[in-house]
Order: C-alpha cells, then sequence, then structure tokens
C-alpha cells in the first residue's frame, strides 16, 4: 500500500508548500496571503495521512522495515554518496509524531497568528514592512520548512543527508525563534539558539568526520545509518578499528544531541527560545527540534550501547538535566518559561532512559510527551491571547473565563506528572522501571534525580495551573508593566481554530499511554507492541515487568508535589510562597536566575576567556598574518600588473602580428618536433 | 601539376596577405590583403580536394563520401563569406571614417592604456 514514492510525498509535499508560499504566494500574492495558512495545512495534513499510514504499514509489517533502494547522489572515485529513506519503526513513530504535532500547532495557527487577532503578542509587534499580512505567509513558510527539515532528518539513510537536515532545522529554529526580528530580545535569542546547538552541532560534525576516517578503507559504505549500526561494533570486536574510536564518535554524537535537545549544559537556549509565537515554541519544544537529539541517539543506539563510558554519561547528563531544569520551573514565573524548562527536564528522562538501555520507553515517552507538551504550550497561547500577557502573576481566575483551555490545560499537566491512567505515567513508569532495574551506580543516581523531578513536575505544572486559572484575576496585559501586547483584555475562550487543536490533543494526552503501549494485552492489543517494535533489531534483555510498588510510589510522589502546589497557591495557602521564598532565599534567588549558568557564559567564558584571550590571538593572527598575505598578494598583482599594462598598444596590427608569431612557432613546433 | 605547387602557390599567397594585413597603415589595404590571405586559403582547399578525392565516378556508388567535392563546397561558402565581410568591413571604415577623418588603422588605438 506505501511504496517509497510515498514515503518521499511525506517530506515533499511541506517542503513543496514551503517553495509556494515563499517563492510565489509572499512575493507577488501578498493581498491574498491568507490563503498560505489553508496550504501549509493542507499539505502537512496529507503528509499526516501518508505518514499514519506508513506507521501502520511498519506496525504491520513482519519484516518491520520497508526497505528501499538508495539512490546515489554524488560519486567521487569509487566513493558514493547516497540519498535514501530509513524507514524502521523508530522513524516511522517520529514521521507521526512530526506531521500529527505539527498539522495541530498549524491549525492553532491559524487564530493566533490572524493579524486582526488583539490582546495577542503579534499584534502591536510589526515591523514597518512587516504590517498587515505579509507575516502570514512568511509564518506558514517557515513552519513548512521546518516540518519538511524534521522530516527529511528523521527520513534520512545517511549521516551525510542527516547532517544537511540538522542543520536546517537549526536554520529553521533560528528563523522562527527571531520571527518578531524588530524585537531586540527575540533577535538575541534567535541568535543564542543558532550559536548554542552549533556547537553542539561541531560535535556531530567532528564525530561524522571522525567516523568517516576511520572507516573509509574498511570496505563497505560507513555514511549509510544502517551499515553503522549494523557493522560497526562489529569492527571495534574484530579489532579493526580501537574501541577508543567509538567511544569519541559516540561522545561527538552526544554532543550534538546536548545541543539540540537543550542538555546540560548547552540548555540555556531553550527557555529564550520562548521568544518566538507562541505555536512555534509548541513545535519546537513539542515534535521537531529537540527530539531531534535524543532520535539521534536512538538512531544511532547500537554504537552507544557498544560504548558503556559514553552511555555512562548519556545517564549522568539526562539525570542531571531532569532535575536541574525542573529546579529552574520550579521558579519561573513566566508560564511558557515553566513548560521550557519541563521539556528540558523531560528530554532528560529521555536520555537517562537512553543511557540506561531503554531504548523503547524513551521513545515512548518521546511519543506521549510530544502531544501533552504541544497541548500545554498551545493552552498557554490560548491564555496569552486572553490575557496579553505570558507573566502568571498577572493571570488568575480564567477557569470559567476559559473553560476548554482550563480542561485540556488540565489534562495536559496531569499527563506530564505523570497521573494514572494518563499518558504520561505510563512512559515516565517505563523509563523509572528500567533505570531501576539496570542496578548499577549511575542508574541508580539517574533514578532518584528523576523520581525527586516527578515531584518537582508536578509541582510546577500545578503551580501554572493554579496560578493562571485559580484565584482572581490579577489584570493581564494592563498591569504587567513588560507585556509585549497593547490591545484590551478580553477574557474570552479562544477561537475555534484555537480551540480545536487542543480538544484534539487532549485525547491523545489521555489514552495513547495505555493504548499504544499497554502493561498486559488489552482488547486485542498486545502488551508492549510498542517497545518490542521499536527494539526487535537491538537484541537488548527482556524489559522488566510492570512493577505496581514502582508505581504507586511514582504517583504518590507525583500527588505530593500537586498537594504542595495547592497548599502554596490556592486562595488562602497553607503556605504562602512569601513564606516559603523567606525559608529558602538564597535557592530560590539561584534557582530564578538559572544557576547563572547564563552569566557564567557570558562573563567568564564569552568575556574573559574569548574575548580577552582567544580573540586578541586571533585579532594578532588576522591582523599580521591574514591581512598582510592578502596585502602582498595584492601588491604583487598591482606592481605585476602595471609591467603586463605597457604591452597594451592599442595598435591593432601589434596584436596581429603578435598572435601571428604565435602561431608560426606553436606550428613550427608542432611540425619539426621538439 | 603536381598538389605540391599548389600548395605552395596557397602559401605564397596568403604569405602576401598576411604580410600586408600586418604592415598596410590603410584600412581598405588592409581588407584587401585579408582577401588575398583568403584566396590563398581557397587555393589550397580546392587543390587538396582535387588531388586527394578520386576524380572519376565509379560504376557502383560504394561509398558515397569519396565522392565529396568537401573543398569546393568549403570555397564557394568562403567567397560567400569573404563577400559578406568586405560589405561589414568597409561599412564600419566608412564609419570611422566619418567620426576621425581618417581611415589609418594606427588612428584607431582607443584600446590603449
Amino acid at each position: 500500500m506505501i511504496n517509497e514514492q510515498l514515503v518521499w510525498a511525506i517530506f515533499f509535499i511541506p517542503l513543496a508548500s514551503f517553495c509556494l508560499l515563499a517563492l510565489l504566494v509572499r512575493p507577488f500574492f501578498n493581498s491574498y496571503s491568507y490563503i498560505s495558512g489553508p496550504i501549509a495545512i493542507v499539505s502537512i495534513g496529507i503528509s499526516f495521512i501518508l505518514s499514519l499510514l506508513t506507521f501502520f504499514e511498519v506496525a504491520t509489517n513482519s519484516n518491520h522495515n520497508l526497505v528501499s533502494e538508495p539512490n546515489s547522489w554524488l560519486e567521487i572515485g569509487d566513493f558514493h554518496f547516497t540519498v535514501g529513506i530509513l524507514m524502521d519503526p523508530l522513524t516511522a513513530v517520529m514521521l507521526v509524531v512530526v506531521t500529527g504535532v505539527s498539522l495541530m500547532v498549524q491549525i492553532y495557527s491559524m487564530g493566533y497568528m490572524k493579524p486582526s487577532n488583539h490582546g495577542s503578542e503579534n499584534a502591536e509587534h510589526h515591523g514597518p514592512e512587516e504590517l498587515g499580512k505579509p507575516v502570514y505567509a512568511r509564518y506558514f513558510a517557515y513552519m513548512s520548512l521546518f516540518t519538511a527539515s524534521m522530516l527529511g532528518l528523521v527520513m534520512a539513510a545517511n549521516v551525510v543527508q542527516l547532517f544537511v537536515f540538522w542543520e536546517l532545522v537549526g536554520l529553521c529554529s533560528y528563523l522562527l525563534i527571531g520571527f518578531w526580528f524588530h524585537r531586540p530580545a527575540a533577535a538575541a535569542a534567535a541568535k543564542k539558539a543558532f550559536i548554542v546547538t552549533r556547537i553542539g552541532d561541531f560535535g556531530f560534525l567532528i564525530a561524522l568526520m571522525y567516523l568517516f576516517f576511520k572507516t573509509h578503507n574498511k570496505g563497505d559504505n560507513y555514511l549509510e545509518i544502517s551499515v553503522i549500526n549494523a557493522n560497526l561494533p562489529g569492527l571495534v570486536d574484530a579489532g579493526l578499528i580501537t574501541a577508543g574510536a567509538l567511544t569519541l564518535i559516540a561522545l561527538g554524537m552526544f554532543v550534538g544531541a546536548i545541543g539540540k535537545s537543550g542538555q546540560f549544559p548547552l540548555h540555556t537556549w531553550l527557555p529564550d527560545a520562548m521568544e518566538g509565537p507562541t505555536p512555534v515554541s509548541a513545535l519546537i519544544h513539542a515534535a521537531t527540534m529537540v527530539t531531534a537529539g535524543v532520535f539521534l541517539v536512538a538512531r544511532f543506539f547500537p554504537i552507544f550501547e557498544h560504548s558503556p563510558d559514553v552511555m555512562l554519561i548519556v545517564t549522568i547528563i539526562g539525570g542531571v538535566t531532569a532535575i536541574f531544569a525542573a529546579t529552574m520551573g520550579l521558579v519561573a514565573n513566566d508560564i511558557k518559561r515553566v513548560l521550557a524548562y519541563s521539556t528540558v527536564s523531560q528530554l532528560g528522562y529521555m536520555m537517562l532512559a537512553l543511557g540506561v538501555g531503554a531504548y523503547g520507553p524513551a521513545i515512548f515517552h518521546l511519543f506521549t510527551h510530544a502531544f501533552f507538551k504541544a497541548l500545554l504550550f498551545l493552552g498557554s497561547g490560548s491564555v496569552n491571547h486572553a490575557t496579553g500577557t505570558f507573566d502568571m502573576r498577572y493571570m488568575g481566575g480564567l477557569r470559567r473565563k476559559m473553560p476548554i483551555t482550563y480542561i485540556t490545560f488540565l489534562i495536559g499537566s496531569l499527563s506530564l506528572a505523570g497521573i494514572f491512567p494518563l499518558a504520561g505515567f505510563w512512559s515516565k513508569d517505563e523509563i523509572l522501571l528500567n533505570a531501576w532495574d539496570k542496578g548499577d551506580v549511575a542508574s541508580i543516581i539517574g533514578f532518584s534525580l528523576a523520581l525527586i523531578a516527578v515531584f518537582m513536575t508536578a509541582f510546577y505544572m500545578f503551580r501554572a495551573l493554579l496560578l493562571t486559572f485559580e484565584g482572581d484575576f490579577r489584570g493581564g496585559s494592563d498591569k504587567d508593566p513588560e507585556a509585549q501586547a497593547h490591545g484590551p483584555v478580553h477574557l474570552t475562550e479562544s477561537p475555534f481554530p484555537m480551540v480545536l487543536p487542543l480538544v484534539i490533543l487532549a485525547i491523545p494526552a489521555v489514552i495513547i499511554g495505555f493504548l499504544v503501549n499497554p502493561i498486559k494485552d488489552f482488547g486485542g492489543i498486545p502488551a508492549h507492541w510498542f517497545t518490542h517494535k521499536l527494539e526487535h533489531s537491538l537484541h537488548l534483555p527482556p524489559p522488566p515487568a510492570f512493577d505496581p510498588i514502582l508505581a504507586i510510589i511514582s504517583s504518590l510522589i507525583a500527588l505530593l508535589g500537586i498537594l504542595l502546589a495547592w497548599a502554596m497557591y490556592k486562595r488562602n495557602p497553607y503556605l504562602s510562597p512569601a513564606t516559603m521564598g523567606r525559608v529558602a532565599g538564597p535557592i530560590y534567588t539561584l534557582f530564578l536566575n538559572k544557576y547563572y549558568v547564563d552569566e557564567v557564559y557570558e562573563k567568564f567564558i564569552t568575556g574573559r576567556i574569548y574575548y580577552n584571550g582567544i580573540a586578541l590571538i586571533s585579532d594578532w593572527i588576522d591582523r599580521n598574518i591574514v591581512d598582510r598575505t592578502v596585502n602582498i598578494i595584492g601588491w604583487l598583482g598591482a606592481n605585476f600588473g602595471s609591467l603586463i599594462r605597457e604591452l597594451q598598444t592599442g595598435q591593432t596590427q601589434m596584436y596581429a602580428t603578435v598572435t601571428s608569431v604565435g602561431i608560426i612557432i606553436i606550428a613550427a613546433v608542432y611540425i619539426f618536433g621538439m | 601539376m603536381t598538389l605540391e605547387r599548389f600548395l605552395i602557390l596557397g602559401a605564397i599567397l596568403f604569405g602576401i596577405g598576411l604580410y600586408g594585413v600586418l604592415s598596410k597603415k590603410h584600412a581598405i589595404a588592409v581588407l584587401m590583403s585579408l582577401e588575398i590571405m583568403f584566396n590563398g586559403v581557397n587555393v589550397t582547399a580546392v587543390a587538396l580536394s582535387r588531388y586527394t578525392v578520386p576524380y572519376t565516378v565509379p560504376d557502383t556508388f560504394v561509398d558515397a563520401s569519396r565522392f565529396l567535392l568537401t573543398g569546393h563546397v568549403f570555397t564557394v561558402f568562403i567567397i560567400t563569406v569573404a563577400a559578406a565581410e568586405v560589405a561589414l568591413g568597409l561599412a564600419i571604415i566608412i564609419a570611422i571614417y566619418r567620426t576621425r577623418q581618417s581611415v589609418l588603422i594606427t588612428d584607431a588605438k582607443e584600446l590603449s592604456r
């Protein structure tokens, strides 16, 4: 039913939508730019349907993979670059996540990005040439390109192809985070996102070059991902490359994943990325950009599995990130930042899962997380639409005004907190279970950190929920001095295109956990088929059985977090946040200032080491070596030229004479030989 | 008469023409010299065609390419093109004369430095 052409279409249709919008609609038909939303939605809708078909094809196919022959792209000597599709269960899952979330986000954007929408942030932020509708076409063009790049990334059969799309995803995030580029904060955040992820990309690139350097004479084409995964560990066992080299390759790839997935210590770009339009945040945080890092580790899992040192690092980084980000989420006042830290924290969970070898649960959590995190982000956009601010200190009492947003946000929060029987519960439980079951020191540390993070997650989500929806309304953008909107506060439910995706996304946020990966056979769905399917080719040890005690403990911890949030942020709190602030003052300040990581980067690394160290040296090299070389070359050219210039007499006959004599000499040489 | 004589004639004509092109100051004289060069080439082409391709048509047309009159055809082409070229050249010379009252090519040296 699904053939190679249709799979390619999943990628090419959004790309075509981008080309149509960016090259045709925006430059020539700007006054009709309202069609750009439907164009993007229809194209991504087709991709979504095709992705679903592909997913079911892969899920029911006993062969597990839909193999297609790679197409030759470039030949250098006897070396071939190829382009192709790697369609395994992982890719199929990612396709559904990317297209599904992207479709919802784009429908939502129809309402959110509407030019006439008052009260929302974009209404007042048109630059001189951005007034009116051009925003619309540009926005949907970027969104289509973003989706297309992510689809290309997950389908790539070859590391060069993968890297190209990896960078394209980075570029699109830059364009979209800086969408309101006339706002200095947005422009700075876009640059920050690009540069910080660049550092990670550099590690990835080095890993790829090192991989090529080590394997280009080992027979097979080691740029093919399937070949890498199948044969590279074998090369190590056969002693053809050293285990250290494999470790370095895996480490470089993980550095790339750290950058893209916002893991500690390259997490700083992610909260700042909130400067983009809210639907963009939803897309970046749920489906496209940040999952790329987790996807990368999962994609090369056999290599990671073969280098225990790197697995250890992945575990530790994952666990540390999970709790590190969660603590910052506890105190953030911006609702989108709370969600951003929660994303970083959840990505930490996924990395932790990969680190302890729980490949299936990591992807399972990625899958469920995509839906409820998209839901939460879109919910925060809906709140912003009404109040004009993102600062929770100026919200409150929205429950009765925006019932649908409230209910869907509540579902998302419960799911993220991991409350039975919502989607988040099942995937989080799997991760905790696997970390516990692995049992070595690093896994137990990771497990403990993750368990504490469960408590914090529940706390900050319900803090956000209570601050936003309960109590009395505290003025919205009218009171918030930093609010970006100048329109009137209008406390009504958001328009239909914005509410619809919320409702649709709430459904998977509830059911997808036990529907996709039930712990027991469930109405024709075999137990754990999702993880089994994903792990079929990896020869992992059998997954630990569901442990009710662990599930109850983690649920209780989550409930405790919710209770604490309720005690602190209900109408007449037992524990006022101010008291807590006094008790835990320095810690609070530390969390609020994000552990001063930004300051360390800016003051110490950028200011001290970079500006006063490296920059001075490169400045000297630039002036005295590079510039001087260039000047010498220029001087040589100029002086040699003035010599040659004397020959230019303007006398045609002289030129003709020279030409004739030249021909005669050449003929003489040719005839009489030399 | 042998082929060599024709070739020597062609070479002499070409040489005389080349000398004229390179040494004459008057543009008309240069054009005329060019014509002599053309005719040197024409003599060579016709002579080679005549001497290297069989003259008589055999009874059976085994290989038609052996009866091609390539050199003759080229010569006719060269004469035609040369005529057109002379017309164009004269027009240019007239245009130059109108702008600078001179037909000496040593005077047309705008391309010097």
